[in-house]
């Protein structure tokens, strides 16, 4: 149990690509904090210059306080779960799990019955003298936990732990994770590149991109407020849809329309010193088919008219996919998120206006259909450096 | 099995008892045997005829000096040989110096593989520089070892010898065999290590560093047990090599001062001294010998080919 904190921690290699700049992050006792972002963001960097296996440019890690910088990896007595999984494969689940308090020197009663009780916890007390070659990835994966957890490390850390399991295991193992750090109470720092498991999973989500924080908070709040263009595209499944749009006399341009901007948007924007030109916005689930509201509802939003493009029934929701005439915006950190998530699945940022409506919506392929919307619920961003013009954290 | 994919188009599997081949997989193994025949001839023909001629010739009496008393003797020279004095003197010598140049190649070429592998810059030039031994022939280097340990004119010798002459006796000669040996073959044997080097993944050894373990604790807790298969390779084909040693001895000492090596004794035997019988026996010993090493190799120690069976045996 330790609360870990990262003081200004950068990492610059030697021939001077700078992975991880100036990271401050407070982690405290018993947090379970994810960081997040697309492949290359330094958030495998930053992981393992926690664990010790890189060594810090400059800036300060403390663990429990004391500065941990030069510590080497096996005094940190942090545990480690990789996504390979890293199990050792001469030795038995039994030997791999043991060999921690082996190294440690931990006598053979204790031994066994620590790790037998990480194997009951795991559900893998009969795959005990099994090689791990002989085990399917979510019992590795259980082996790897177990090993971490067999010594009751200061803290955990993980790196991708569940990427390389199919999808549904992977929301099996999220949930027993969850519960694990739960029950047992240890700091755990836990990387991935999954918006839906740092949405799920952590008690606050660190966003990352390039080497720099972006935002730090709970799952909510950085779903909520997004401090960014970029955290906002990131964050949220299907992603927020972006248009651009111009700002005049309280109301906004867009390509779905002129809007008229709530007063709570309205001086949010004001109080930035919004610009003109702007990027607007809109959150999928923030859309609804405009036949189910009723009429006093209704009042209160926006509604534009287009053709239903692509209409996917979910059975309880459906997408549906609108083709506006003009161009979505586009900035640098958009394109980045696209080409994160290969940008041709990703509607919201490739050309196409993503909005999910009730399951009961008589929405139909290829027919015009009334979509509404909350004005309130819009976010503008400022074009030229992607910060959120309507942030009210 | 019985209802294997049948891709010829024949009747179907006969309904036995017993679950029999399909037609298909008959053809199937048929169709292999045909593949493999021609490659199985060639070999038989450079390999199987030479043994087994070897092994008839092995129970004659045969002495190319005395032709007219060639004549089927059994077992006879292999009792000759086995009662030989200077035969075990040879096999004790060559015992001697299979298992200690092959040890310290083993040392000397996991230290050489482990920086081979850690080396950032460079990489390729320090494998080549690295392999500079190996690519000399051996009869080559004997030689400038040779030169070098003779008194007066040597530089070694003039260094390290004095008014020694190492090369006239038993046990520097062995020695300073053993250290030709090791100079020439450490680089192959790092070779194979550096193979078996890659195929420890980073991860593994971050792991047990995350686990615990100081950096002896990785090498001899992970990294050995994991590229062990690599190792044995590189031991068993060391150790069949060593075995044979020939040139190194025939140029440093000639086999003077019982320093002479099993495949020296064939030599004497078969080429200067003509007799057909005793030296064909003499090499199908080392043969048996070698095939007995490669047998402990493979069944007590469980070698196979790097990666063919992973974690298999033990």
């Amino acid at each position: 149990m330790a609360e870990i904190v990262l003081d200004k921690v950068t990492k610059r290699y030697p021939d001077g690509a700078l992975a991880v700049s100036e990271m401050d992050i407070e982690i405290a006792d018993g947090e379970f904090v994810i960081l997040v972002g697309p492949s290359g963001c330094g958030k495998s960097t930053a992981l393992n210059m926690i664990a010790g296996l890189e060594d810090i440019s400059s800036g300060e890690l403390r663990i429990d306080g004391a500065r941990a910088n030069e510590k080497a990896p096996k005094d940190r007595d942090i545990a480690m779960v990789f996504q390979s999984y890293a199990l050792y494969p001469h030795m038995s689940v039994r030997e791999n799990m043991a060999f921690p308090l082996r190294l440690a020197k931990v006598d053979d009663a204790t031994v066994r019955s620590k790790v037998e009780e990480a194997a009951a916890i795991l559900d893998l007390t009969q795959h005990l003298d099994r090689k791990p070659s002989n085990l399917s990835g979510g019992q590795r994966q259980r082996v790897a936990m177990g090993r971490a957890i067999v010594r009751s490390p200061k803290a955990f850390l993980m790196d991708e732990p569940l990427s390389n399991l199919d999808a549904k295991l992977r929301g099996q193992m999220r949930t027993s994770v969850s519960k694990l750090q739960r029950q047992l109470g240890t700091t755990t720092v836990y990387v991935t590149h999954d918006q839906t498991e740092a949405m799920t999973l952590g008690d606050r989500v660190v966003v990352l991109r390039g080497g720099i924080v972006q935002q730090i908070g709970s799952p909510q709040f950085l779903y909520d407020h997004p401090a960014n263009l970029f955290v906002a595209g990131f964050i949220g499944s299907p992603s927020m849809n972006f248009v651009p749009a111009t700002l005049e006399d309280g109301s906004l341009k867009t390509p779905l329309g002129t809007i008229t901007l709530t007063d709570r948007v309205r001086r949010l924007a004001e109080a930035a010193d919004a610009p003109r030109e702007v990027v607007a916005g809109i959150r999928p689930e923030h859309f609804e088919d405009a036949a189910l509201m009723e009429e006093s509802h209704r009042q209160g939003g926006s509604t534009f008219t287009a053709t239903v493009d692509v209409l996917e029934s979910m059975g309880a929701e459906k997408y549906a996919y609108f083709t506006v005439e003009e161009e979505l915006a586009t900035t640098a950190e958009l394109e980045e998120l696209a080409a994160d998530a290969g940008a041709t699945d990703v509607p919201g940022t490739g050309s196409a206006i993503v909005t999910r409506l009730s399951a009961s919506s008589e929405a139909r392929e290829g027919q015009p259909l009334d979509v509404w919307f909350d004005p309130d619920r819009i976010q503008l961003f400022d074009p030229a450096n992607g910060t959120n013009l309507t942030y009210s954290g | 099995m019985s209802h294997a994919v049948t891709e010829a188009p024949a009747k179907p599997a006969p309904a036995k008892g017993k679950p029999a081949l399909s037609e298909g997989k008959r053809a199937e193994r048929r169709l292999g045997l045909l593949l493999c025949a021609p490659a199985a001839i060639v070999m038989i023909a450079v390999t199987g005829y030479p043994i087994a001629y070897s092994i008839w010739l092995s129970l004659q009496r045969y002495d190319l000096r005395f032709p007219d008393e060639r004549q089927f003797v059994g077992f006879e020279n292999y009792v000759a040989v086995l009662s030989n004095s200077y035969w075990w003197t040879a096999f004790g010598t060559t015992m001697f110096l299979t298992v200690v140049s092959v040890a310290i190649e083993l040392v000397l070429g996991m230290a050489l593989a482990l920086v081979m592998h850690r080396t950032l810059v460079g990489r390729g030039l320090v494998r080549t520089v690295t392999l500079i031994p190996y690519g000399i022939v051996t009869v080559v280097a004997a030689f400038s070892w040779f030169y070098a340990w003779t008194p007066e004119t040597g530089y070694l010798a003039n260094a390290l010898a004095g008014e020694s002459a190492p090369l006239t006796q038993q046990w520097p000669s062995l020695w300073l065999i053993i250290l030709a040996e090791v100079w020439k073959t450490t680089p192959f044997m790092a070779l194979l290590l550096m193979a078996g080097l890659a195929l420890v993944p980073d991860d593994l050894l971050k792991a047990a560093s995350m686990d615990g373990a100081n950096a002896w604790q990785r090498f001899t807790k992970v990294m050995v047990p994991v590229m062990k298969p690599a190792i044995l390779v590189a031991l068993l084909f060391r150790t069949l090599d060593a075995f044979r040693i020939f040139d190194n001895i025939f140029v440093l000492t000639n086999g003077a001062n019982d320093t002479s090596s099993v495949s020296m004794q064939t030599y004497n035997n078969l080429i200067k001294g003509l007799n057909l019988g005793i030296g064909s026996t003499m090499a199908v010993l080392i043969f048996i010998t070698v095939a007995i090493i490669a047998f402990i190799f493979v069944k007590v120690f469980g070698t196979a080919a790097p990666g063919s069976d992973q974690g298999g045996r033990r």
